[in-house]
């Protein structure tokens, strides 16, 4: 079986700015797969030559084996891409974007499936509602519901959950999650690292248009997150500068690669006479391993 | 699930129609009454003082035919060009983009919503202002032909300019500053053979003249020029916008970046 997305040295530049910059990825069928990276890396873009919106300069895109440029009604039959953008209708109600959407596909008689797809993302009381008297989450759902209609095996989700509130977050991944057991792939992009941590399998890492970083997501953190100690204290020596992810006022976010580094740390600060306050090991989690990984590629 | 392949325009056309349906009172009944007002005040100022056609046919009923036409011109035009601006100012045009659907799929149900509001409202209007004169139609097929190409051909322009425009303010100078006076300078409201010569053989680089003077035509069996070459200027029309239209959706000219 052919990969669900196969990305082939894809490169894209929009006047002096390099989108991508040669990106190779493949992506197997029945993946969560997780897609990061800063704003501007170059992830919507990498969407968007996927669904067709926009053109490579070079390299190959393909969808289960269909190129996204020369078997374009292929690739896209089986693609479903909730955009990040909250773009909608205003003429159409809920129900009608959902019908009319399934006909673009070439799908009559499809209300069965839009009333599951109403129920699961908690819309069925507002499926006769205007799009505009929808509230910003509300709106953000019917995009799911749209990029849901024609059952795509391949599932791209950009930002699906921006201005979701906490409780309805929760129904549209346990949705997602049981689209993913169906054998559904699905390629996420999300700012929320604690949903990509929790959902995904696999991650890469985008920045300015290349890939940083890409594998398991346990192999991302036991070889990246290490250990993230906070210290409170009145200076820091310089020498442990580069080892800084964040810093407030008389706080410091370091990132130690073990044990022995944090011996080294606490030995230099006793022979600098720095005052420790307070100091405080983290567990590993996947935004530290997204921001050592960041700057390590400054 | 087997989705029944090929068919999703049907989808995009049925689209097309329910929107401007869904505010008719703004694209249907609206252009009707302003074309009711255009015959009300043209007719009753100039009825006694034009002669058309040598005096063989009455200044309102001469007038019916080019407010028909028109109304189906501008409405054809209006209906392509803010439902594409529309979905592409608001975003939304992403839904059409991330489907199957073929650069000849979207032409097709485009250009096809426009015609059918270009020609609902061209009918409302000969319905309404058909109290105000007696007017007989000669040559039915004739004026089906130039209403159908007509409304094809401002279509096809409205989703031209839909494509172009990157906002409103653009959409509204080349209807204001193309549509609108190569409308009006068609023949409309007169019969060119009352120009003086320049302005007459400045119309005959008018495509719009040509769709009135035939239209007009298949009411009276009387034109301005021979009804088969204006049939021929306008169905070469027709064809190169449609190559231009079909060429720049292939690319996705301003539409895929």
């Amino acid at each position: 079986m052919p990969p669900a997305v196969e990305i082939v040295s894809v490169a894209r530049r929009f006047g002096a700015v390099q989108a991508l910059a040669g990106v190779d990825l493949a992506v197997e069928a029945g993946e969560f797969f997780g897609l990061l990276g800063p704003n501007g890396a170059g992830k919507t873009t990498l969407i968007s030559i996927l669904a067709g919106l926009t053109h490579a300069d070079s390299g190959t895109a393909r969808v289960l084996g269909h190129d996204v440029v020369a078997d374009y009604r292929s690739a896209r039959r089986l693609l479903g891409v909730v955009p990040q953008e909250l773009v909608f209708d205003p003429f159409f109600t809920v129900r009608e974007t959902l019908k009319i959407q399934s006909g673009y596909f070439g799908i009559r008689d499809n209300d069965g499936w839009i009333d599951e797809i109403l129920h699961h993302l908690d819309l069925a009381t507002r499926a006769d509602a205007n799009m505009r008297a929808l509230s910003g989450g509300m709106k953000r759902r019917v995009l799911v519901g749209q990029a849901l209609v024609h059952k795509p095996p391949v599932i791209v989700l950009d930002e699906p959950t921006a201005g979701v509130d906490v409780e309805l977050r929760q129904s549209l991944w346990a949705f997602i999650r049981q689209l993913n057991r169906d054998g559904h792939t699905i390629i996420l992009t999300t700012h929320y690292l604690e949903e990509a941590e929790a959902l995904c399998g696999r991650i890469a890492m985008l920045k300015s248009g290349r890939i940083v970083a890409l594998d398991t997501k346990q192999n991302l953190l036991s070889g990246f997150a290490g250990l993230t100690v906070r210290l409170s204290a009145s200076a820091l020596p310089p020498a442990w500068e580069p080892r800084v992810l964040r810093r407030g006022e008389g706080t410091y976010l370091l990132s130690l690669s073990d044990y022995a580094e944090l011996e080294r740390l606490l030995a230099s600060l006793r022979e600098a006479g720095v005052k420790v306050q307070e100091l405080a090991l983290q567990e590993a989690d996947l935004e530290q391993a997204f921001l050592r990984i960041m700057a390590r590629h400054r | 699930m087997i989705p029944a392949f090929g068919s999703g325009w049907l989808a995009l056309l049925y689209k097309e129609l329910l929107r401007f349906w869904k505010v008719a009172f703004q694209t249907i009944l609206a252009p009707v009454l302003t074309a009711l007002l255009y015959l009300l005040i043209f007719s009753h100022v100039l009825e006694t003082r034009v002669s058309v056609f040598d005096g063989r046919v009455a200044y309102t009923s001469f007038l019916i035919p080019g407010l028909v036409m028109m109304s189906v011109l501008q409405n054809a035009f209006a209906n392509s060009s803010s439902s594409l601006i529309q979905s592409k100012i608001t975003g939304n045009l992403i839904f059409v983009l991330v489907t199957p659907l073929s650069p000849l799929d979207m032409f097709a149900a485009y250009v096809l919503g426009a015609m059918v509001r270009g020609l609902v409202v061209g009918l409302g209007v000969f319905l309404v202002t058909g109290w105000f004169a007696s007017l007989s139609i000669q040559h039915p097929l004739w004026v089906l032909a130039f209403a159908l190409l007509g409304s094809a051909i401002l279509g096809t322009l409205g989703l031209l300019a839909g494509m172009w425009a990157d906002k409103f303010d653009q959409l509204a100078a080349f209807q204001n500053f193309l549509i609108m006076p190569l409308t009006f300078l068609s023949g409309v409201f007169y019969s060119i053979h009352s120009l003086p010569p320049f302005w007459q053989a400045l119309s005959h680089f008018n495509p719009f003249f040509y769709m009135i003077d035939g239209f007009r035509y298949g009411f009276f069996g009387l034109s301005d020029i021979r009804p088969a070459t204006s049939l021929a200027v306008v169905a070469v029309f027709c064809l190169a916008l449609t190559a231009v239209a079909l060429t720049l959706l292939k690319r996705g000219y301003k539409l895929r970046h």
